[in-house]
């Protein structure tokens, strides 16, 4: 249940969304370049064993 | 066992995957627990209203902005002198996170001013060292980017790190030094007369300990992350060359 913020609720809120949308943005792109990174290592190593 | 066995990139890894998932878990358990108590359940202050909510991030974010220097400033030192490759990407990994941390603080304090101060912004000592702060952070992941040679990178960007230490210091002891400006004393204090008081300092403690998990989870992936590109653009150069 939502808590009364009162005259102060614009502030309260738009101060949690910034933030929790910069982390999470933060987080997933973490992720995403890390699993990017370890797909093209995956392929590049995989390549210079079949080469021998 | 010794510290400088997780100097080898293998021993990184593998460490830093087996932790990732606990500290990843426990930063989510208690940042969604200490958030959401702070914000639910928690009263309004007598002098902030419910503005008063925002401390449980523009505290935790501050305090991270400058740690986050500092844990740079410490990798950037053993890079210099021991010339360990994973202290250098450790820096390099935990840049992006430290300059989220400084724009989160930035800006709740901007919208948190607003009504209490009148003004979203003022050139008050800790806000200045704090935007100063922002830009040596985006000063220093764009040196890493400008630099092909990643020794080279590594060199530059620990000396650029040891001087943005001045603004990172001053971001915290900028009220200290020039008693004057519109930001308050230190939310948080050994002294408990200067704590906020107890009913918000408990998820204020749980939010902030959510936090540097969080900045503990993100530098272990970033940091093996890093260790994997240099591996990538090194293999790729053999390659190339062969």
């Amino acid at each position: 249940m939502m808590p009364e913020l009162g005259k102060y609720a614009a502030a309260v809120l738009s101060s949690y969304g910034i933030s929790l949308v910069l982390m999470i943005g933060l987080v997933v792109l973490s992720l995403m370049r890390g699993a990017r990174v370890r797909r093209q290592l995956d392929e590049v190593e995989a390549r210079r064993k079949a080469d021998g | 066992m010794s510290l400088w066995e997780y100097a080898n990139p293998q021993k990184f890894t593998r460490t830093a995957s087996a932790l990732l998932p606990y500290v990843g878990g426990l930063a989510a358990l208690c940042l969604a627990v200490g958030l959401g108590w702070g914000f639910f359940l928690t009263p309004e202050a007598a002098n902030f209203g419910s503005t008063v909510k925002i401390i449980y991030i523009h505290v935790p974010a501050a305090l991270m902005a400058i740690n986050a220097w500092l844990m740079m400033l410490v990798a950037s030192l053993i890079w210099l002198v021991r010339r360990h490759h994973v202290s250098a990407l450790a820096a390099r990994a935990a840049a992006p996170i430290g300059l989220t941390m400084t724009l989160i603080a930035l800006v709740t304090g901007a919208i948190w001013g607003e009504p209490m101060w009148g003004t979203y912004w003022a050139w008050d000592p800790r806000l200045t060292s704090f935007l100063i702060l922002f830009l040596f952070y985006l000063g220093y992941i764009a040196l890493w980017e400008a630099i092909e040679n990643p020794d080279a990178a590594a060199d530059l960007t620990s000396v650029l790190c040891l001087v943005g230490s001045v603004f990172a210091v001053l971001s915290r002891y900028a009220v200290n030094f020039w008693n004057q400006g519109l930001h308050q004393g230190a939310s948080l204090s050994l002294d408990k007369e200067e704590n906020v008081a107890d009913v918000y300092y408990q998820p204020l403690l749980l939010c902030i300990a959510g936090f540097v998990l969080l900045f503990v989870a993100l530098v272990l992936l970033r940091t093996r992350t890093e260790i994997r590109a240099r591996r990538l653009k090194a293999l790729i150069a053999r390659e190339r060359m062969g």
